[in-house]
């Protein structure tokens, strides 16, 4: 029976609740109305007085987190939007992220962000924002691309001993599904080879992995040969799995949602010029959305962020270097 | 309360002879009401105390080591100079450390006490306390009223010591009394003197017995004046003469001796001994910890996270490099 990746969320945090009684979820209408996304549909009822509706106050939700996490528990925290962490940002970056530093006391908590864009979501309900939290140490950015990935990354970042913050993207929701749930899955920081070739690498993360692997099967069709590396994680970031992949293949394309400016996509880039600037045989490049706030309109909106054939092209581009 | 005052007039000394790196922050003028909630809350209470409140963490059961250790930068200390001053604690007992940004520890108590609660854990007390400048954050509404919403024993002390840093109350909120607030969360208010001692026990006190007995949030508003700059650095130059000379600027140790000496709790002979056996435990301790050694940047240990096998590479080498 096929889920999406959505129903893969839901059932993480199921099966977090059912295996772990210091598990708890606190968010805005996630109780009986189970979320805005329907991601803890039925969670509430199945699991009395766990499953917590939170007042519209991001900063205190993220303190209350902490706190519970300090007394042993492992909190997952929904944001509404990905959007809307940037209210609660202070808790994120200077409490849970320094906590464990600062004292040896871990701040095992996860904080989901629905992130991405989808059409009509406009500047406020569209953000990509893992490099903002990437840019802070202390703190795991989780970006799975598969429903298989949801589910068991999610359990891991429920699992892990430090802060999580788990980007899921709206996209994918519904327009990404496996076949069942996984039962075994690779360790969180390592990168996955999605798709075998030798002709250039796409370094993805999130959509822009099933975007990019369309992009690579149309230019299969024209004898071009592309690996797409799947991060999974970007902090951390597995530099060995990409760098080997430039290995065999010498070009770099990386591919990100997000705005451009020194985000994943520009980390990946400095990594592999760092470590493996011999191994190139054109100049990394790298694909974003445009640096403007997120449009609302479709028409502007699939012209702002990388598709199919923007990849495809930028491919065709880089294998003319 | 007499301990505290020597171990701020010893760290401002040593401060002024540049043995401390960064600032001093003083409790001058705030022992009273910071020493009763420290004295009111009980063994497996949590306490999240603001920069003012050395007689509260003292009362509460901070070794005086924990302070003098983390102004030095120890590397025996709870923060091991990864942190300093008045940013320590020791969260396995209760006590927060605070993090700079004003309003930020009150959800952390929340949150505290919620796990008590999913742990079917009942009768403790959460205290936070903040100044009248942090009554202006957006973390202290959010937090406020989200252990009204969640009916949580948290006791809320507010010092209003009339200045945060250098800006007075006029400039900082409008109602006639932060004290009304409460009133809009749904939460209890309490007044009191922040310079009477036996006023300030007495009621901290009733609103952790309140909190503790399912009363809900309690909100203290004291009213004082802070006898020293925000930090040691400051001269407080802006704080008015007529303002010191009046009620709220007198002294509440001075005040505390004079009452118990009239009361004849206690004479003067042995408050002279109390100053004397606890300016001995500052030397002795200062000096113990001045012996101990410093972080060594080759040996620290550079990883933030707790799960060991996430760490980057990346995230650990640039140092040994460039040092």
């Amino acid at each position: 029976m096929s889920i999406t990746y959505l129903e893969a969320i839901c059932a993480a945090q199921a099966r977090a609740l059912a295996e772990d009684p210091r598990v708890f979820i606190y968010g805005q209408d996630v109780g009986a109305f189970g979320g805005a996304f329907k991601a803890t549909k039925n969670l509430a009822k199945e699991f009395p007085g766990r499953v917590l509706d939170a007042p519209i106050s991001e900063d205190a939700m993220v303190g209350a987190a902490i706190g519970a996490a300090m007394e042993g528990m492992r909190p997952i925290i929904e944001m509404q939007f990905a959007d809307f962490s940037t209210t609660g940002l202070n808790q994120i970056v200077n409490q849970a992220a320094t906590l464990f530093w600062r004292t040896q006391v871990p701040c095992p908590i996860t904080i989901r962000l629905p992130a991405g864009g989808t059409p009509g979501g406009g500047p406020f309900h569209s953000q990509s924002l893992e490099a903002i939290y990437a840019h802070y140490p202390g703190l795991i950015v989780m970006t799975p691309a598969t429903a298989e990935d949801a589910y068991s990354m999610l359990l891991e970042a429920v699992a892990i001993d430090d802060p999580v913050i788990f980007c899921e993207h709206k996209y994918l929701y519904y327009h990404c599904k496996a076949e069942g749930l996984p039962t075994e899955a690779m360790p969180v920081g390592k990168a996955r080879i999605d798709r075998a070739g030798r002709d250039l690498t796409i370094v993805a993360y999130s959509a822009m992995v099933q975007d990019s692997r369309a992009a690579a099967e149309e230019l299969a069709g024209e004898g071009v040969e592309i690996e797409v590396v799947d991060l999974r994680s970007i902090k951390p970031l597995d530099t060995d799995t990409v760098v080997a992949s430039v290995a065999r293949t010498g070009r770099l394309l990386c591919v990100g949602e997000a705005w451009p400016w020194g985000g994943v996509t520009a980390e990946v880039i400095a990594r592999v010029a760092t470590e493996g600037f011999g191994l190139l045989d054109a100049p990394p490049q790298r694909l974003n959305s445009k640096d403007t706030p997120i449009p609302y309109h479709p028409n502007l909106w699939t012209a702002h962020r990388p598709t199919v054939r923007s990849i495809a092209a930028a491919a065709r581009n880089l294998l003319r270097m | 309360m007499v301990l505290a005052r020597l171990l701020d007039e010893k760290m401002a000394s040593l401060y002024r002879g540049g043995k401390i790196h960064g600032g001093v922050f003083l409790g001058r003028g705030q022992e009273a009401l910071s020493v009763s909630v420290g004295l009111s809350l009980r063994k497996g209470d949590v306490f999240a105390p603001l920069i003012r409140d050395g007689a509260g963490r003292l009362a509460f059961g901070e070794p005086i080591l924990d302070a003098v250790r983390t102004y030095l930068g120890s590397s025996l200390g709870p923060m091991r100079g990864r942190d300093g001053n008045v940013h320590r604690g020791q969260p396995r007992r209760g006590l927060l450390p605070m993090i700079s940004h004003l309003g930020a520890m009150i959800s952390v108590v929340n949150g505290v006490l919620m796990a008590r609660r999913f742990k079917k854990m009942s009768g403790d007390v959460g205290a936070a306390c903040i100044g009248d400048g942090g009554t202006s954050t957006g973390a202290f509404h959010e937090a406020l009223n989200q252990a009204a919403v969640e009916k949580l024993p948290l006791v809320l002390v507010v010092a209003n010591n009339q200045f945060a840093y250098s800006t007075p109350n006029e400039r900082q909120f409008a109602c006639a009394n932060l004290a009304d607030k409460a009133a809009g969360y749904g939460v209890a208010a309490h007044e009191v003197d922040g310079t009477d001692l036996q006023a300030c026990l007495q009621i901290v006190g009733r609103a952790v017995a309140l909190a503790r007995q399912g009363g809900g949030p309690q909100l203290v508003v004291a009213q004082l004046l802070r006898l020293c700059g925000h930090g040691e650095h400051d001269d407080a130059h802006y704080i008015d003469a007529r303002l010191k000379a009046s009620p709220l600027g007198r002294d509440c140790v001075q005040a505390a001796e004079e009452r118990m000496w009239r009361e004849g709790w206690a004479d003067k002979e042995t408050t002279r001994r109390w100053r004397q056996e606890a300016a001995q435990l500052l030397e002795e301790t200062v000096a113990k910890v001045q012996k101990e050694p410093a972080p060594d940047p080759y040996r620290e240990d550079w990883r933030p996270l707790a799960s060991r096998h996430l760490i980057e590479r990346f995230e650990t080498y640039p140092v040994l490099e460039t040092l």
